[in-house]
């Protein structure tokens, strides 16, 4: 999964401060693997360098100065460029699955109709999978059939999570 | 003449069972000798779509074309004449006759459509053989395992040269290699016969198996996956 990606995301929704950026990132995206401070910061860095963030002023406050980061339009570009175009099938997708459809609904977009490109481009895969079977060898067969089983686990996860959406943009509303 | 580019087409269909629609308006075309694979969770009106195509039951509104004419304006027994003479199906649990042996099954349809009994029995014996079922066309449809039974029914259903076959969760009943081996051949041989299949299925890994795919929910075709290239 694109941390840079996903941190673009959340400034999409609103300018933060990398600490804020660093907790809704934590809450929802980390699963254990929380973001250090320094990785945060690093990343922002580099979104401002290459123009997909703008740092504003420092701020002063009662602990040390901070700054607030925005988005460009470049970032925005980047960002709906990445939630619309369906990540290459293969298996073990689901972290980046979770990452578009969680700031998708965040963000307001329509999350079914990333699922729905998602699904398509699933289905493409495994009906290529299910050629090479036909025409390959035995041991084409095996390998096909481990990523055909792992495309169909994302595709039951990406049919469930569609029946899902509603609860999941009643939770991520209140972040 | 060019053969048409579409073989089915069903036109805006809506169909309801007592106050409980099945289709709400659903459109889809299929192509000649084309495998169309119909997908959709249980409920979401993916066998209506099938049995309205099939012409086993007309919808309530929209149109149902085969081959260049309505389908769906035919009386029920020009329907039934269609589906004896050009059509195939497979269901989920075979629909075999239980009394009957194999052979007895495949030659049936033959013999309904007046075929002579020897050529009848002559055919039933080449589609078993071809789905690996030689010398088993003797034995009644209960000594025969679940995968063996599907077989027998691709072969009765293609022993009658259909121009399209329907199935509607063909390997429902079977093991995933078993499932597999059913797939393979209904798909080799619609293939090397040029039969038009439509097959209906939640399993996406039997879905892959056709040429195209399409999503099917609450009643609407929602999306075509498209034809990937060969």
């Amino acid at each position: 999964m694109s941390v840079s990606l996903t941190l673009l995301g959340l400034l999409e929704r609103q300018p933060s401060y990398g600490y804020d950026l660093k907790r809704a990132y934590d809450t929802y995206f980390a699963r254990g693997k929380p973001l250090s401070f320094g990785q945060v910061y690093t990343t922002l860095a580099r979104l401002a360098r290459d123009g997909k963030a703008i740092a504003g002023p420092p701020e002063h406050g009662d602990g040390p100065d901070r700054k607030r980061y925005s988005i460009t339009e470049a970032g925005l570009a980047d960002v709906d460029r990445w939630l619309t175009t369906p990540a290459e099938p293969e298996p073990h997708l689901q972290p980046v699955l979770f990452a578009k459809v969680t700031l998708a609904l965040m963000l307001g977009r329509p999350a079914d109709s990333y699922l729905d490109a998602q699904r398509v481009a699933h289905i493409k895969r495994m009906t290529e999978l299910t050629r090479l079977k036909g025409a390959g060898s035995l041991v084409d067969t095996l390998l096909a059939d481990y990523g055909l089983f792992h495309l169909e686990a994302d595709l039951r996860w990406i049919d469930l999570t569609a029946a899902r959406l509603n609860d999941l943009r009643e939770m991520v509303r209140d972040l | 003449m060019n053969a048409p580019a579409v073989l089915f087409e069903a036109r805006d269909i809506a169909k309801s069972f007592g106050q409980t629609p099945a289709l709400r308006g659903a459109t889809v075309t299929v192509a000649p000798g084309e495998i169309l694979a119909v997908m959709g969770p249980s409920g979401s009106g993916k066998s209506t779509l099938l049995h309205c195509l099939a012409g086993i039951f007309p919808p309530d509104s929209g149109e149902v074309w085969f081959d260049g004419r309505r389908l769906d304006t035919l009386t029920e027994s020009e329907r039934t004449r269609l589906r004896r003479t050009a059509f195939g199906f497979v269901f989920q649990f075979g629909n075999l006759v239980p009394e009957l042996t194999a052979a007895d099954n495949v030659a049936l349809p033959l013999l309904l459509k007046r075929a002579g009994r020897k050529e009848a029995y002559r055919q039933a014996a080449r589609w078993l053989d071809r789905l690996g079922l030689a010398g088993k066309g003797a034995r009644r449809t209960g000594e025969l395992s679940g995968g063996e039974a599907q077989r027998v029914a691709v072969a009765r259903a293609l022993a009658l040269g259909p121009r399209a076959l329907f199935a509607d969760e063909p390997t429902g009943s079977l093991d995933t290699l078993t499932g597999e081996k059913v797939m393979n051949l209904l798909t080799g041989l619609a293939r090397e016969q040029g039969v038009t299949v439509i097959v209906v299925t939640h399993d996406v890994r039997v879905a892959a198996y056709a040429d195209r795919q399409v999503l099917v929910r609450d009643g609407v075709v929602t999306a075509d996956v498209g034809t990937v290239p060969a």
